[in-house]
């Protein structure tokens, strides 16, 4: 390929090493480190405990887990059903009508979450609808950052099915109904479950809207972190961001599983 | 016409979650405190020291963290794509769940690693790595986290040149230099610059990182537009941040969509 001798091969590849282990795996392994940490005064935690992470499992990190997956579940569900019917909509109107939906749909990608979490704070502390206060204004900025996501990767799945399938359904007698519930919408399943697992794990993160906006009942585990570490609780901290990350995996693992599934049969 | 009603439901929550807040926030920060309507507060925040700081500093640490990206995650990824080695493929793998990760994980781990009383500071003798808590710890911190974000890309647009036009070009007696130079990059170009733009935007929005560092005088505009509303309740002054904030990424945004029409859909994809 592009590298013959020998020897260019390795120095190649051991400076990839070490990059990515700077860029990727420290970062990693300092927060799985730093969680079974007891005190940390040397190059390696002097002793190890299981005591954060006991207490990230069972204290107030757990509660917050729960909101968050909470959260991250409704929100994730809401903005893929949101996404596919605005992809499937928009695919059927005229063009300048779908370019300005696609452009309208991706637009909160260009908004800084902070500033998303300043609109509904600005919009939904006066009448007519009072969210401010309420866990319904988290889910709310969460269903907006989450659905040009959703959009975007169902409407490009939308793009490639072939259009003569809804076409031939259609000329089988199927009613538009019965085509879009048993063509148009199966064939999107795997693109819809897709862009499940990315909104589930960005809301799992997310952090600059949630942090304008959350209640004192219902505040998520990236606020928490935050709120631990502000204090100087980093080993506490950790353990919680652990916690976080496997939540999420096994959020993305058991969507694949049932994405695999699906594809199964 | 009865094909549009079909969009509305969807389209109605866009505009009642994100269109019209949007709105109220330009136009709350054309509103005084006193109510009076006018160009006071953009006057007072345009004129202030530490809007101006924010302004510059943002735009130097998404320009610079983002050229950081770029030769870390170009190199990264030929190394993966054209001198593949034993667990090549489970590195790749290992770049797309980091991507599904937070970004306040690296600011935290950077505590961790290169804090006062970090891995390297132990290792080295105290005091010897200082930076975390200046621009240069949030701006290696975006490096860190947003180089898989171009690694993805530029892997996936690597893939698609055909080795036989790399054998080619090295038969004829080009250097490996001059095969990268004129045959890859070239070829990847638009995927990369594509890439290079959104992480652009995603830096300058970022929010996980500055907050997770908290150092002091690294103020950028989206933690701006946080300390003004959410610390010191002044309202208008954060619309009015909020507002150029929006603009620029919005401009930045509009480029990227201009230039990169068929591949944006994908490229946002791929960021996330």
């Amino acid at each position: 390929m592009l590298l013959w001798t020998r020897r260019s091969r390795a120095v190649a590849i051991a400076l990839f090493a070490v990059l990515f282990t700077v860029v990727v795996v420290a970062p990693l392994a300092m927060i799985v480190l730093a969680s079974t940490a007891g005190s940390w005064n040397g190059v390696l935690p002097s002793e190890l405990t299981g005591e954060h992470l006991a207490e990230a499992v069972t204290g107030d990190a757990v509660a917050s887990a729960v909101v968050s997956a909470q959260t991250a579940v409704i929100a994730a569900l809401t903005a893929v059903v949101l996404g596919t019917w605005l992809a499937l909509g928009a695919h059927r109107a005229p063009r300048p009508v779908r370019r300005f939906l696609d452009a309208a749909a991706h637009l909160p990608l260009a908004v800084p979450s902070v500033v998303v979490g300043l609109g509904l704070l600005v919009a939904f502390s006066r009448p007519p609808l009072l969210l401010n206060g309420t866990r319904w204004i988290v889910l709310a900025a969460h269903l907006v950052i989450l659905l040009p996501f959703t959009f975007s990767v169902v409407s490009a799945a939308q793009r490639r099915v072939d259009p003569q399938l809804a076409a031939v359904a259609a000329s089988l007698g199927g009613s538009p109904w019965r085509v879009l519930w048993r063509v148009r919408v199966p064939v999107l399943l795997p693109a819809m479950s897709a862009s499940a697992s990315l909104g589930l794990a960005l809301s799992m993160g997310e952090v600059g809207a949630t942090i304008m906006l959350y209640p004192p009942d219902w505040r998520t585990l990236p606020v928490s972190v935050f709120a631990l570490t502000d204090r100087g609780q980093v080993f506490a901290a950790s353990a919680s961001t652990v916690l976080l990350l496997a939540v999420t995996l096994a959020g993305l693992v058991a969507l694949g599983a049932i994405r695999s599934r699906a594809a199964e049969r | 016409m009865r094909r549009m009603l079909w969009v509305v439901p969807p389209v109605a929550v866009l505009v009642v979650f994100f269109g019209y807040p949007l709105a109220l926030v330009l136009h709350q920060s054309f509103v005084a405190d006193d109510g009076s309507v006018g160009l006071a507060n953009w006057h007072d925040v345009l004129v202030s020291a530490e809007f101006q700081r924010a302004l510059g500093r943002t735009a130097l640490l998404a320009v610079a963290a983002t050229a950081g990206c770029l030769v870390l995650g170009v190199f990264l990824a030929l190394v993966l794509a054209f001198a593949p080695f034993p667990g090549a493929r489970a590195v790749s793998r290992l770049v797309d769940v980091v991507l599904a990760f937070p970004s306040f994980l690296i600011a935290l781990a950077f505590t961790f690693l290169y804090g006062s009383a970090g891995v390297l500071n132990a290792a080295l003798g105290s005091g010897s790595v200082d930076f975390l808590y200046s621009p240069w710890g949030v701006l290696l911190a975006e490096i860190t986290f947003y180089t898989p974000f171009v690694m993805r890309p530029a892997l996936a647009a690597f893939s698609q040149i055909p080795g036989a036009q790399l054998d080619v070009a090295a038969s004829l007696g080009a250097s490996p230099w001059r095969v990268l130079r004129q045959v890859v990059l070239p070829d990847a170009l638009p995927a990369l610059a594509s890439g290079a733009c959104l992480t652009l935007l995603l830096c300058m929005n970022e929010f996980g990182i500055v907050l997770f560092v908290g150092a002091k005088d690294v103020i950028t505009l989206p933690m701006l537009v946080y300390t003004k509303a959410i610390v010191t309740f002044d309202y208008p002054a954060a619309c009015v941040v909020a507002v150029v904030n929006v603009v620029f990424s919005g401009a930045l945004y509009a480029l990227h969509r201009r230039v990169f029409a068929k591949g944006a859909g994908r490229a946002a994809v791929d960021a996330a």
